[in-house]
């Protein structure tokens, strides 16, 4: 914010036009965000400088088979894409995990709404859903498995289910503390309940329903690999257990290392959308 | 033709929860016995101790809450409920941190379902009348508390209500801002003909703005007394404030809240209970 803003008090015929924020000059932004970006990726680089060199300098051959250096990951990786496998592999983990995902949000936030409004119920549900909340999902793999076996339906639930709590509760809390001073103000400019809901609860409660979406994310492709290693014919985790036992290490790795890439850019665009729907809150709070 | 506003002995009371000290329910009298009339397009301003019922009376005005006994009446009928024939102003402006300064001040056109274009042609004169033209994009936390307090008095003067009911607007204003948006309200009620309800705990502002000033009495809170406020011509007079009459009104005003200020004083070697009584300590 700029403070030409913050001091165009009251007479605002005081001629302070209200522009946007100014932005950086084009010039020094440039060379603002590069340096930002050698700053930020210093330490990844870094790493992979030492995974690359260290595995071939420092580690003793017996053990360079199971710690292929980053060239040799990179070729097998290229391998996979070319011959389509790995097109393949994501295909199949990305579905999962969006259907699973997209199901628990929608049921998450419907769910939540309606237990946040209703006092009793939430008395009534609130420590089973705390009990279900502390049990790890991947504890109850075994049960997804045993009752839906090891196809898609297990998979896709146990998606669902890991992401469905922090959704959840998420919802139940953003409803629950919407401010009651603006809940006041709006019935006193004539709001019923459903309008009041609709207009005031609801969009106070989606920064803290959407930090729920954003944990949920994180936890659908923590679950779906995990339970991609148990049992599945294809996915990133079924990709990375089949190299390992068929002893192609450097395949492994490039599982490995998709799997990482394929959760940071869920993770970023998840926080990105957290980010827009909360920037009233966000710049409030650091007021 | 009858009042725009009046009270025929109202009592509020509310059921206090048992406490750890106080095992049993009691109830708190919070307001007893007020009655009031308020003529048409008057400014009344009511300051009384803390604690007195200035906030309860005015939620019972707005209809957020209903009286134990008596009646509240608006154009001569029982209020049942909020309306958009009455705009409340809160102290803590009690904005809608997500929406724009331009849709805050539609929010209540929303409701009473005018179209889009006739809201916004509304809202951006409404602005204009508290002096926010150009900010109507701005969120309420890109503007300094005084504009926010413009703002909300925008929004509720949009659906032009009848009757304005203020809970200490400018309390949170430093002294500048304060007094210039004083002649700001003022200038807005002569020109919109509204009747004003302001609560203050300002004895100085109370006189400044009203035509009458009511005087609650610390709680249980009673009306205490009514005092006519007549300064001639304001615009006759440069500084107000500082205008014999200006500084007998205040006094008269001040000694009414001081005699109250003073029980709860002498209440200070007593421990006041939280229904109201008082007990030694
Ligand atoms: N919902 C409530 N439940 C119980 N007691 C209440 C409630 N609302 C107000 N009271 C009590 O009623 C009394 C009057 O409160 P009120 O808020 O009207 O005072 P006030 O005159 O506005 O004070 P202030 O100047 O500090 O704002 C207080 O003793 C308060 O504790
Ligand atoms: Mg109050």
């Amino acid at each position: 914010m700029s403070t030409a803003i913050l001091e165009a008090e009251a007479p605002p015929a005081v001629t302070v036009t209200p522009t946007a924020p100014a932005r950086h000059t084009r010039g020094h932004g440039l060379t603002r965000s590069v340096g930002r970006l050698v700053r930020r990726s210093a330490a990844v680089v870094l790493f992979l400088l030492l995974w690359e060199y260290g595995t071939q300098y420092l580690l003793d051959p017996a053990r360079k088979v199971f710690l292929p250096p980053l060239h040799e990951v990179l070729r097998a990786w290229w391998g996979l894409a070319e011959s389509g496998q790995l097109q393949q592999h994501v295909a199949a983990s990305l579905t999962r995990s969006a259907v699973g995902f997209s199901l628990a949000v929608v049921a998450g936030i419907a769910l939540g709404l309606v237990v946040a409004w209703y006092d009793g119920l939430r008395e009534f549900l609130t420590p089973l859903l705390e009990a279900f909340r502390n049990t790890a999902a991947l504890a109850l793999l075994p049960v997804f498995v045993l009752l839906l076996g090891i196809g898609e339906t297990s998979k896709i639930s146990i998606v669902a289910y890991a992401s469905f709590f922090p959704v959840l509760l998420n919802t139940i809390a953003g409803v629950r503390t919407v401010d009651p001073l603006l809940v006041r103000a709006a019935r006193s400019l004539g709001l019923g309940s459903l309008a009041l809901f609709q207009k005031v609860v609801l969009p106070s409660a989606v920064p803290t329903i959407f930090t729920g979406v954003r944990m949920a994310g994180t936890s659908s492709i923590l679950v779906l690999i995990a339970a991609e290693m148990v049992g599945a014919k294809a996915g990133l985790g079924y990709l990375i257990v089949n190299a390992q036992s068929s002893f192609q290490i450097p395949d492994m790795y490039a599982g490995i290392l998709t799997v990482s890439v394929f959760g940071l850019l869920v993770n970023t665009v998840l926080v990105r959308l957290e980010r827009h729907f909360s920037r009233w809150r966000v710049a409030a709070a650091a007021r | 033709m009858s009042a725009h506003i009046e009270l025929r002995g109202v009592s509020k009371e509310f059921a206090l929860r048992p406490t750890r000290d106080q095992p049993q329910a009691r109830t708190l009298v919070a307001l007893e016995d007020v009655s009031l009339e308020v003529p048409r397009g008057e400014f009344l301003t009511l300051v009384g101790p803390s604690g007195s019922g200035k906030t309860t009376l005015l939620d019972l005005l707005g209809g957020l809450s209903r009286p134990s006994r008596g009646s509240v009446l608006v154009d001569g009928e029982e209020v049942t409920g909020p309306g958009l024939d009455r705009g409340i102003v809160f102290q803590q402006y009690a904005l809608f941190p997500w929406r724009t300064t331009l849709a805050n001040v539609t929010f209540g056109l929303e409701q009473q379902g005018l179209g889009r274009r006739e809201r916004v042609e509304r809202a951006r004169e409404n602005l204009a009348l508290v002096g926010l033209e150009g900010f109507e994009d701005r969120y309420p936390h890109e503007l300094s508390g005084g504009m926010k307090q413009r703002v909300a008095i925008a929004r509720s003067l949009a659906y032009q209500p009848g009757i304005l009911l203020m809970d200490e607007p400018f309390a949170a204003l430093d002294a500048q801002t304060r007094e210039q948006l004083q002649d700001e309200l003022l200038r807005i009620w002569r020109a919109t003909g509204t009747t004003v309800v302001f609560i203050t705990h300002g004895i100085e502002e109370a006189v400044y703005l009203g035509q009458r000033v009511a005087v609650l009495s610390s709680r249980p809170g009673r009306l205490k007394a009514l005092v006519d406020i007549d300064l001639g011509d304001r615009a006759a007079t440069t500084d107000l404030r500082s205008d014999p009459r200006f500084v007998h009104y205040r006094h008269e005003v001040w000694e009414l809240l001081h005699d109250e200020v003073r029980r709860a004083q002498d209440a200070g070697h007593l421990k006041i209970q939280p229904d109201g009584t008082e007990r030694a300590a």
